[in-house]
Formats: structure tokens, sequence, C-alpha cells
């Protein structure tokens, strides 16, 4: 359901009318809408604003590690057109067990490395990734260095 | 050069063992290349001198730099986002600070602004300067890298001069600037720009018209506009396509608004005309440095923001608030409302976003960093498909970008 004070943003508007089982929330703050989409639902509904609404670019993915807080990981997606000179932003939450989600590389080839670079430093999965593996540390690193749990110093022994 | 060495084949993605048809040979690109402007490595299948596949190995310089941001306060955060392109500095800082400064809705005098416009066009210069310089000596012109070299010092110097430091200087805070504008800058910056166009000129002298850059660099390295936007492609590689795109224009930020220039815009879409586009930008650039500088606002170079901005040396030795002010400010720096933001801004290689997610203390809860090399190196295997292994350099050249600001 589309929070009341959204209707006003087309975009907004759009993905209600699209799928309204798929908005799970969004906001408007400082200038740049947020919505908050069901994850089972990302694929179909970042089809739907690539092609229908023309946001042709995704900017970057990335994620947010609120632990101890559950759901714990909140992945992002910032997505930009170009012809309507707009941005909008996506957050999925995924809880902190085995986080996965389903990858959005069919919509746009550039996510392969954007969610290549999540899964490194978030160990977060992506379903249906062309090529999921460590791109910033080295294959055989353990540990998923982003995560809030993971620590900014210290030697392994 | 080696017979598909079986470890090379292992690591390229989707290699199947050959049984049949013409020998393919692996050829292994770095990462320590002279020619990859850093620490790139990229796995090349040839079949003859035709590039068949081409993997790209990214990582040989990942700092950790965003999970250090988290540990520092935000103004500290600001001398970390310097090492993220060492080439352009100062884009990086504006963008993080512009991005800290909405969380904080907090208004920056025009003169700062004006300032920071100035210096992050004297930094697209530096940057272009680099790029032209090196990705000429790639391909064989040794002159034009000592000629850009000149200019570029000469850039440096403002620098010092402003900062103190030539490269990392971390001269934009949030709330404004981390010095007063030293005396004289106008006119060093003037003495410069008056002669820089004409420099310009000198370096196309030696190339445009240069039957050799143009046999190497005309019809090379194209790759479609809609592959390029679904491969996350930006900057002066989209305007070489024809696509009028530059974040100044569209979504202006820091009073780009108030600027007039162009976007200059080519339709070949090959390494000339990328070539091209980044000399007129810097013939743009120094227009843009020209207004900043005669239109110069009066006024403050930092907000009017106590519990951010750090006060007059003369005032803390007169004023209780003022010593108090700069105690806490040092000791454990501001709190930033709740919040997140993603401000983009158009960084020499094309767009840069600085996405900042706080959580009401003093230290960023997360950073990330959306940098241009990242998503344009993502094209070079769509890009180098197909082509000459002897034009590889001129291709991979032609996407300027900078592998400290790919890995972070």
């Amino acid at each position: 359901m589309i929070p009341d004070n959204l209707r006003e943003h087309s975009a907004a508007a759009a993905v209600d009318k699209f799928d309204g089982d798929a908005l799970m929330g969004g906001k408007h703050e400082l200038g740049e809408l947020t919505l908050e989409i069901a994850p089972a639902k990302i694929v179909s509904v970042c089809g739907f604003l690539k092609y229908d609404e023309k946001f042709v670019r995704l900017s970057a993915v990335t994620a947010v590690d609120r632990f101890p807080a559950e759901p714990r990981f909140e992945v992002v997606y910032q997505l930009h057109s170009v012809e309507r000179k707009q941005r909008l932003r996506l957050k999925c939450r995924l809880p902190g067990a085995q986080p996965a989600i389903e990858s959005v590389t069919p919509v746009w080839r550039s996510a392969n490395w954007y969610e290549r670079e999540v899964f490194d430093l978030f160990g977060i999965q992506f379903w249906n990734h062309p090529n999921l593996k460590r791109i910033m540390m080295p294959d055989d690193w353990e540990g998923y260095p982003l995560r809030k749990d993971y620590p900014v110093t210290g030697t392994r022994i | 050069m080696s017979d598909v060495p079986g470890q090379f084949m292992a690591t390229l993605e989707h290699a199947e063992p050959q049984t049949s048809g013409p020998r393919r040979m692996v050829l292994n690109m770095g990462p320590q290349h002279p020619s990859t402007h850093g620490v790139l490595r990229l796995l090349i299948e040839l079949d003859g001198e035709t590039i068949t596949k081409c993997e790209p190995d990214i990582g040989y310089l990942h700092t950790g730099i965003e999970k250090e941001c988290e540990v520092k306060n935000y103004q500290q955060a600001v001398t970390l986002t310097d090492r993220v392109d060492y080439l352009a500095p100062l884009s990086n800082n504006l963008a993080y600070c512009l991005a800290v400064e909405k969380l904080l809705q907090l208004e920056i005098p025009p003169q700062a602004q004006w300032m920071r416009v100035m210096l992050t066009e004297l930094t697209r210069l530096n940057s272009h300067l680099v790029w032209l310089g090196t990705h000429a000596i790639d391909i064989g012109a040794m002159s034009v890298f000592l000629y850009c070299f000149r200019e570029r010092e000469e850039i440096l110097r403002i620098f010092e001069m402003f900062s103190g430091q030539r490269m990392m200087t971390s001269y934009f805070r949030i709330g404004g600037l981390a010095l007063e504008p030293p005396r004289g800058w106008h006119q060093r910056v003037k003495k410069f720009i008056d002669v820089f166009p004409s420099r310009v000129d000198e370096y196309e002298n030696l190339l445009t018209g240069n039957p050799i850059w143009i046999g190497r660099t005309k019809g090379i390295g194209f790759i479609s506009l809609e592959d390029m936007l679904d491969l996350g492609v930006t900057g002066p590689m989209l305007r070489a396509a024809g696509l009028k795109i530059d974040t100044r224009k569209d979504q202006p930020y820091s009073s780009y608004d108030k600027f007039d220039f162009e976007v200059p815009t080519r339709t070949e879409n090959d390494v000339f005309a990328r070539y091209q586009v980044r000399i007129e930008e810097m013939r743009q650039s120094a227009k843009i440095i020209r207004q900043a500088m005669d239109g110069m606002p009066p006024g403050a170079w930092k907000a009017d923001s106590p519990h951010v901005v750090l006060p007059d040396r003369e005032k803390m030795k007169t004023q209780m608030e003022a010593l108090i002010y700069h105690f806490k400010i040092v000791t454990e720096g501001f709190r930033v409302p709740a919040g997140e933001v993603y401000h983009v801004i158009e960084s020499p290689r094309g767009e840069l976003g600085y996405y900042v997610v706080s959580d009401g203390t003093a230290a960023p809860y997360r950073v990330h960093m959306r940098t241009p090399s990242f998503g344009n190196l993502q094209a070079v295997p769509r890009m180098v498909q197909g082509i000459l292994i002897a034009d590889v350099i001129a291709s991979i050249g032609s996407m300027d970008f900078v592998l400290g600001d790919t890995d972070r």
C-alpha cells in the first residue's frame, strides 16, 4: 500500500498501480524519494521501472547493515532516469540469517559488479547472478568486512 | 605469452576446454603493466590477434575506505575521500561535503560555493591533463605527456597555495572551506587561465591532425550507447556517443546553474571522439574558472553554523562560546540528524555519488561511494570484444579510469 504522503510522486504512484503488494512503504526526505519494496518482487518492479518508467540507469547497488536490529540488512538500489532527470531509491530489507535476494542483472547488466561487491563485503546472496564471486577481497577471504560485527583493525592468527 | 595455461583458463569465466577449432591463447595483462594506469589485470583470450573474451580482475587496490569512514567522525572522513580518486581529490571532497551538508541542511555562503566550483574545475583540468598525457604516451606520442605535466604542475602549485598540499588537499570541509583563500590567489589563477587556452591549442596541434594519432584512434573502441547505459558507463564516454548528459546541468549543485558553459558532445563514439570531448571540456572548464574568478561574490568562506564550523582564532581568544564550540567540535565532532542522502556530482570521469547514512551520532553510519571508474570498467569486456589486441590500450585508455577510484 502506498503511504498517503507519497501519492503526489509519480514513480511511487506508478509502482503502486503496477503492483500494490510490492510497495511496503517509503518516504520523501531532503528531496529524495525512497520506496521500500518487498524482496520477492524486486526484479519485476525494477523491470517495470526500467521499461515503463524510463529509469534506464542503475546508478549503484549497496547495502546497509543495521546489526543487531532485525531485519538486519537493507539492500539499496539507486535508479536514475536520464530522460526525466530524476533519481529514485529502492530499498529491500533482508533478515540477518542467510540474507538472499533475486539478482537484478536480467534488468540492468551493470548490476553484475555492483551485486558482486555487495556479496563480497556484506555476504548477501544474489540468486541467478551470472558470476557471483568475490570482487574486492581475495577469493579465500573469510568474513564480510562491511558488516558491523566485523572488526576495523586486528590481525588474523 | 603462453599457450592456454591451465591456471588462467580456469579463472576466465565460462571458458570451456577446447577440443576443436582454431587454437585460442590466453594473455594475462597486468596487474603490473605500464599501460593500465594502476593495478588492473585483464585476462584476454585471443584468436590470432582478435580478442574473443576479456575479463577484468580488480581489487588489488582495495583499502577499505568505506569501512574506515564508519570509525571517523564526519569531518575526519573528508581526508579519506581524497584518497579514493587521487587524480580528482577535490571532486570527491565536494561530493562528500555536499551529501553531509544536505543531511545537516546547511546553507553554504556564495563565496565558498564559487570557490568550490573554481577549484573543482581546476581539478577537472588536472585530471584531464594526466589522462591526455598518459593516453598519448600509451599510443606513442611521447612529447604530449611533457607538455601536459607542465600545466599540471602549475595547477598543483595553485592547490598548494590554497591548502598547503599539492595532491591530497582536503580543502573543502563540511560547512565551507578549510582555510581562508590565500592572498594573491586571483593573480595566480588569472596568470594560469590566461595562457591555458593557448596551451590546449598546443596539444591539439600535436595530436588532432596527426595522421598516426588519427590512425590509432578513429573508429577504435566503439561500444553502443545502449550498452553503455546498461553497463553503468557515465561521463565523457556517454557524451562522445551523442548523449548530452552532465550532472552539472541536469541537477545543478554548488551554484553551477549560475555559470555559462556548454556540454560538448560528439556522435562518432570512438577513441578519437572521446579525446575531442575531453579537449573541449578543458576549454569549457577554463571558461567556468574565469567566470568564477571574475564574479567571485564577497563574503564569508564558511557557513555561519557554530556547532559545525570551527570558530575563528580571534573569536576564540575573546569569546567563551567560541572556545567551547571549538573544544566540542575537535573532541567529539558534531552530530548529524538521522537520515540518508545520495548526492551525485559530475567528476572528471563521470557520475560520482556519495550515499551517506546517518544514525544521529557524530560518525557516519555508512558511506558508500558510487565511483565512475567502477561503473566504466565494467564495460571493458563489451568494448574490446572482437577488436585487435593492439587496440586494447587505446580503448581502455579512452575510458580514463583510476584504479583507486575503482577499488576504494
